[in-house]
C-alpha cells in the first residue's frame, strides 16, 4: 500500500512538474507573459491567490490522505464501532477563523487593484494649451470586425489597433450591433463592449511588438456574439512613442497624399476596381470612419479578415466567398469578378501601407 | 391500490405510471427523465469535444456550433441535473423524515410532466434546424437578433421546465415544514433533507427572476415588446442582472444537494456521526443566503464600476469560509471512523479534492482584477465543470450506487461501479484540467474552433481525450443498470449495512405507503440509535397500526401541461401563420378547463384498511 502510494506521489508531482513547465503559452497572447501595468497587476493577483489557494488545498490533501489510510475499515476490523464524535468548536473555530483570515489576505489586494485597474479618472485630461494629455482611443466592435478610432488625431483604422509604448491609453469601448468583448490577453485582461453604454478603461503596453514572432500581439473577442464569434480577432502593435508619432502622421496624410496622386497620376485598375465595388463599404484613407472596415493600412496588416494568412490567395478567397470563410458576417460575395479582377484588387489592397 | 396490482395489462401499467402521485414513482420518473436528457447533454458534448480536438476543424459549421453549446448548457443545467436531483430528493426526502408522501402529491406530478414536457419542446427545435444558439445565458443583445425559433425554444422551453422547478421546491419546503414524524426536530433531520430544504428555499426565491426574464425575453421576440431593445429604450444589461440573480443561486441549487448526499455517504461508509452537524447546517443555511448576494461576479467585465466590482468581489471571497467549514467537517468526519471504500464512498472521496479545485479557482475568480483576465474563457469552462461535475454530477453518480437498492430493491454491480467511477474521473480530471491553463494562455470560451500556431492544440487533444473516457464510464454505467435491472436479486431493507437514517429501516423498495407506522424519532440518525440500543427494526412507531389516508392518482397533470406545450407552439409562429394565434388561445384554454377541472372536482382520496397492513407486516416478518 505504501509504496504504491510512494510511486502515486511521485507520478502525480512530475505531471504537475510538467504541467507547470510546459508553460507559459505564447508570448503573443498568454496572461502568464503579462506584456504590461494592467496584465502585470493581473498576474501579481493570480499568484498571490494562487499560493493561497495551493496552501488550502495542501492541508485538505495532507488531512485527507492521512485519513484514508489510517482509518480503514479493513484495517479497523468489520465489527469495529467508532466513537460517534459530534464535532469539536476548537476545531470548527480554527476552520473558520483561519480561511477568514486568508480571505482578507486576498480580498484587501483584490479592492485594491479594482479600483486602481478601474481609474479612469485622467482620461479627459488637458494640458495648458488644451491639447489631451493621454491618447484615447475609441473602440467599436461590429459583428466580427474591430473599428479603432483615435478621436484626438482625427484617424480610423481597423482590426489592427497601433499604440504606443510605455504610457497609459485609454479606451471607450462600445458594440454597434450585439454585445462584444475586448480583450488583449497579454496586455491586460477584457471589457466588454456593451450595445447601450460605453465603458471605459486603461491599459500600459510594456513591451515592443516588433520583438515578436508575428510582430503583433493577438486581441480577442470575449463574448460570444454569433457564428464566427471564434474568429473576431484582432491584432496589436505597439511601439515606442516617436515610432507612433511617424505612424501617426502616415495615417494623417493618407488623405492628402490620395488627394495629390489622384491628380497626378491614372489610377491603377485595382484602384478603380476598388473604387467601382468596394469604396462605397470600405475607406482607404484613415480620415474617413467607413460603414465597413477601413483599409488604409492593409498592406501592413498581419491577417486577411483577422484570421486568415496575409496572402493574396487568401484575400480573394475571402473576397470570392466571405461567408464560407466567416460565417454570419456582412460581406457580400464578389464571385461576378473575374480572376484577373481579383488579382488586381487584391495587389491593390496589399500596396496600401503607411509602414513601408 | 390493490385493484391496480391485481391488472397486469401494459396498459393499466402504463396508465399507473402516467397517473402516479406516488413520490417515489414521481422520482423513479425524474431519474429516467432527467438520465435521458443527461445522456443526450453527454453526446452534445462530446460533439463539442470532437470538433475541438484539433485546430481548423471543419467536422460542424459555427451555427451548429452555437446550437450544440447552447443546448448542452441549457440541457444539463435544467434538464438533467437539477431533474435528476428532484429525482433523489423525491424518492429519499419523504422517507428520510418519516412521511408517506409529499405535501401536494398532484402538484409533485404537475411539476414532473411540466419538465418532461418543458425538455422535449426545447429539444424538438432540433427537429426543426432552429436550436437555441445564443449560449445557455442567452444574453440579451444576441438572443434578440438571433435568427429563426431557436432562442423562441429557449425562452418558452425554459419557462414550462422552470415552472415544473418552482413547484417542486415549494413542494418539498412544505413537505419538510409540515410532514416531518414526531420527534424529528429541524437539527434532527438528515442533512440531505437539510440541503433539500435549503435548496427549494432557494428555487422559491431565485426562479421567479428566471420567469420574469424569460417572459420579458418571450414578449421581445414574440410579442413586438421592448425590454431589451436599447434602440428602443431598453436595456441588455438588465437581462443580465435578472439572469444571474437566478442564475448565481441556481448553481448553489445544484451543488447543496450534493453536499447532502455526500453527507450521508461519509457518515454512513465511516460508520460516524457527520462531524460538525451544528456547523453543516448552518454553513448550508449561509451558502444559501450568500448565494443570493454576488450575482454580479458573473458581471465583472461588465463595467458596473469599481465600487460594485469590489463589494461583489468581497461578497465571493466569502462563501469560501462556510463551504471550507463543510470540507472539514467531510474530512474529519472520516478521521477516527471506520472507512469501507464502497462505490458510493468512492465517489465521496473522489469528490473532495475536485471540488476543492473548483472551490479555489471560484476564489480566484471571485478577485475581481483577475477575473478580467479569466472571464469568458476556458478557465472558466475548467471552473465550473470542476464544481458541477466535480460536485453535483459526482454526487449524483454516488446517489444513484448509493439509493438503487432503495429505490428499485436490487443493488447496482459494485464492481462496475467503481469501473464507472476510475473511468469517469480520470477522464474527468484529464478533461478540465488542462483547460485552467488553455484560459492563462488565452483562449476564450464559446469558440467553434481556433487557428493554429495560438499554442493550444495539444491541451485541446488532451481535453478531448479525456472526454471519451468520460463516456466510457458512463457506458458502463448504464451496462450496469441494465444488467442490474435483468437479474433483479432483491435485497434487505439496509444493503450497505450501516444505514443511519430512517430510510434504511424500511424495504426495499418501499411499501406504497413507506412506514406501517408512523416512526417516533429519537435522536439526529435514529435507526443508528435504536439499533445501538437493540431494536433490530431501527423504528419505535410513534402510533398504533391504524388506517392510513392514502391521495387518487391523477391523469390531469399530464393534460394541463399538453395545454402549455400546445400554447407554446402558437405563440411561436403567432406572428407568421394564421393557425398560430388559435393555437395559443386553445392550449391556454385547455389548461384552464384542465385547472377547474381540478379544482371543482372533490377527490378526497381513500385509506389503505389496517388489515391490508397486518397482513403486509406480517409478511415482511415472514421473509426475515
Amino acid at each position: 500500500m505504501m509504496k504504491g502510494l510512494k510511486k502515486w506521489r511521485l507520478f502525480s508531482l512530475l505531471a504537475a512538474l510538467t504541467v507547470f513547465l510546459s508553460g507559459c503559452g505564447q508570448e503573443e497572447l498568454s496572461t502568464l507573459l503579462p506584456a504590461g501595468q494592467v496584465a502585470k497587476d493581473q498576474f501579481n493577483l493570480l499568484l498571490l491567490s494562487s499560493g493561497i489557494m495551493l496552501f488550502v488545498i495542501l492541508v485538505v490533501v495532507i488531512i485527507y490522505v492521512v485519513a484514508l489510510v489510517r482509518f480503514r475499515r479493513s484495517k479497523l476490523g468489520e465489527d469495529h464501532i467508532p466513537e460517534q464524535v459530534e464535532g469539536s468548536s476548537t476545531l470548527e473555530l480554527v476552520w473558520t477563523v483561519i480561511p477568514i483570515l486568508l480571505v482578507l489576505l486576498l480580498a484587501v489586494p483584490t479592492v485594491y487593484y479594482t479600483y486602481k485597474l478601474g481609474d479612469v479618472t485622467a482620461m479627459g485630461a488637458v494640458d495648458d494649451e488644451g491639447n489631451a494629455e493621454n491618447l484615447v482611443v475609441d473602440v467599436t466592435a461590429h459583428l466580427y470586425w474591430w473599428e479603432f478610432e483615435y478621436p484626438e488625431l482625427g484617424i480610423v483604422t481597423s482590426q489592427e489597433l497601433v499604440v504606443p509604448m510605455d504610457e497609459k491609453v485609454y479606451f471607450n469601448l462600445i458594440a454597434s450591433d450585439v454585445k462584444h468583448s475586448f480583450w488583449v490577453p497579454a496586455v491586460g485582461g477584457k471589457l466588454d463592449n456593451n450595445v447601450e453604454n460605453v465603458n471605459k478603461f486603461y491599459l500600459v503596453f510594456e513591451e515592443d511588438s516588433s520583438k515578436l514572432k508575428e510582430g503583433v500581439y493577438f486581441g480577442k473577442c470575449a463574448e460570444l456574439c454569433g457564428p464566427s464569434h471564434a474568429l473576431m480577432d484582432f491584432k496589436v502593435k505597439t511601439m515606442p512613442r516617436a515610432e507612433f508619432d511617424e505612424w501617426v502622421v502616415a495615417m494623417q496624410s493618407t488623405k492628402k497624399d490620395k488627394d495629390d496622386a489622384g491628380d497626378t497620376a491614372a489610377a491603377s485598375e485595382g484602384e478603380q476596381l476598388f473604387a467601382d465595388s468596394c469604396i462605397s463599404c470600405h475607406a482607404v484613407t484613415a480620415d474617413v470612419k467607413s460603414p465597413y472596415p477601413n483599409l488604409t493600412t492593409f498592406g501592413d496588416r498581419n491577417r486577411v479578415a483577422g484570421f486568415m494568412d496575409h496572402t493574396e490567395e487568401a484575400l480573394k478567397e475571402w473576397m470570392k466567398n466571405p461567408q464560407k470563410q466567416k460565417p454570419g458576417n456582412e460581406m457580400p460575395a464578389f464571385d461576378h469578378l473575374s480572376e484577373a479582377e481579383l488579382d488586381a484588387i487584391a495587389g491593390y489592397l496589399m500596396g496600401l501601407t503607411v509602414e513601408k | 391500490m390493490s385493484s391496480v396490482a391485481q391488472k397486469k395489462g401494459f396498459g393499466s401499467w402504463l396508465w399507473d405510471w402516467l397517473t402516479t402521485v406516488d413520490h417515489k414513482k414521481i422520482g423513479i420518473l425524474y431519474l429516467l427523465g432527467g438520465g435521458f436528457f443527461f445522456v443526450l447533454g453527454g453526446i452534445e458534448a462530446m460533439i463539442i469535444r470532437i470538433q475541438l480536438a484539433v485546430p481548423n476543424s471543419d467536422l460542424i459549421s459555427a451555427g451548429l456550433f452555437n446550437q450544440i453549446i447552447t443546448m448542452h448548457g441549457t440541457t444539463m443545467i435544467f434538464l438533467a441535473a437539477m431533474p435528476i436531483l428532484f429525482g433523489f430528493m423525491n424518492a429519499i426526502m419523504p422517507l428520510q423524515i418519516g412521511a408517506r408522501d409529499v405535501a401536494f402529491p398532484f402538484l409533485n406530478s404537475l411539476g414532473l410532466w411540466m419538465f418532461i414536457f418543458g425538455g422535449l419542446f426545447l429539444n424538438i427545435s432540433w427537429f426543426m434546424g432552429q436550436a437555441p444558439d445564443a449560449g445557455w445565458t442567452s444574453y440579451a443583445s444576441l438572443a434578440i437578433t438571433s435568427e429563426g425559433h431557436g432562442v423562441d425554444f429557449y425562452a418558452i422551453g425554459l419557462q414550462i421546465a422552470g415552472g415544473g422547478s418552482l413547484i417542486a421546491g415549494i413542494n418539498f419546503l412544505v413537505t419538510i415544514i409540515n410532514m416531518r414524524a414526531p420527534g424529528m426536530t429541524y437539527m434532527r433531520m438528515p442533512l440531505f433533507t437539510w440541503t433539500t430544504f435549503i435548496a427549494s428555499a432557494m428555487i422559491l426565491f431565485a426562479f421567479p427572476p428566471l420567469t420574469i426574464g424569460l417572459f420579458f425575453l418571450t414578449f421581445d421576440r414574440m410579442f413586438g415588446a421592448n425590454f431589451f431593445d436599447h434602440a428602443m429604450g431598453g436595456n441588455t444589461i438588465i437581462w443580465e442582472h435578472i439572469f444571474w440573480i437566478f442564475g448565481h443561486p441556481e448553481v448553489y441549487i445544484l451543488i447543496l444537494p450534493a453536499f447532502g448526499i455526500f453527507s450521508e455517504i461519509f457518515s454512513i461508509f465511516s460508520r460516524k456521526r457527520l462531524f460538525g452537524y451544528t456547523s453543516m447546517v448552518f454553513a448550508t443555511v449561509l451558502i444559501g443566503f450568500l448565494g443570493f448576494m454576488v450575482w454580479a461576479h458573473h458581471m465583472f467585465t461588465v463595467g458596473l464600476g469599481p465600487t460594485a466590482n469590489a463589494i461583489f468581489a468581497v461578497a465571493t471571497m466569502a462563501i469560501a469560509v462556510p463551504t471550507g467549514v463543510k470540507i472539514f467537517n467531510w474530512l474529519l468526519t472520516m478521521w477516527g471512523g471506520s472507512i469501507k471504500v464502497t462505490t458510493p464512498m468512492l465517489y465521496a472521496i473522489g469528490f473532495i479534492p475536485s471540488f476543492v479545485m473548483g472551490g479555489v479557482t471560484g476564489v480566484m475568480q471571485g478577485a475581481a482584477p483577475l477575473d478580467y483576465q479569466l472571464h469568458d474563457t476556458y478557465f472558466i469552462v475548467a471552473h465550473f465543470h470542476y464544481v458541477i461535475v466535480g460536485g453535483t454530477v459526482l454526487g449524483i453518480l454516488a446517489a444513484t450506487h448509493l439509493y438503487w437498492p432503495k429505490m428499485f430493491g436490487t443493488m447496482l454491480n459494485e464492481t462496475l461501479g467503481k469501473v464507472t467511477f476510475w473511468f469517469f474521473f480520470i477522464g474527468f480530471h484529464m478533461t478540465f484540467l488542462i483547460q485552467h491553463w488553455l484560459g492563462f494562455w488565452g483562449m476564450p470560451r464559446r469558440v467553434f474552433t481556433y487557428m493554429d500556431g495560438q499554442g493550444w492544440n495539444s491541451a485541446n487533444l488532451i481535453s478531448s481525450v479525456g472526454a471519451v473516457f468520460m463516456a466510457i464510464g458512463v457506458i458502463v454505467l448504464l451496462y450496469n443498470i441494465i444488467m442490474t435491472s435483468v437479474k433483479n436479486v432483491p435485497v434487505a431493507n439496509d444493503p450497505w449495512g450501516d444505514g443511519r437514517t430512517l430510510e434504511w429501516a424500511i424495504q426495499s423498495p418501499p411499501l406504497y405507503y413507506n412506514f406501517t407506522q408512523t416512526p417516533l424519532v429519537r435522536g439526529l440518525d435514529s435507526v443508528w440509535i435504536e439499533k445501538q440500543e437493540g431494536n433490530e427494526s431501527g423504528i419505535t412507531p410513534a402510533v398504533p397500526v391504524q388506517d392510513i389516508h392514502m391521495p387518487h392518482g391523477s391523469i390531469i397533470p399530464i393534460f394541463m401541461t399538453l395545454g402549455m406545450f400546445i400554447a407554446g407552439f402558437g405563440a411561436m409562429f403567432r406572428e407568421e401563420t394564421s393557425w398560430g394565434l388559435p393555437l395559443l388561445v386553445f392550449g391556454l384554454a385547455w389548461t384552464f378547463v384542465c385547472m377547474a377541472i381540478r379544482s371543482l372536482k372533490d377527490d378526497l382520496g381513500y385509506y389503505v384498511p389496517k388489515e391490508e397492513i397486518l397482513e403486509d407486516m406480517k409478511r415482511e416478518r415472514g421473509r426475515k
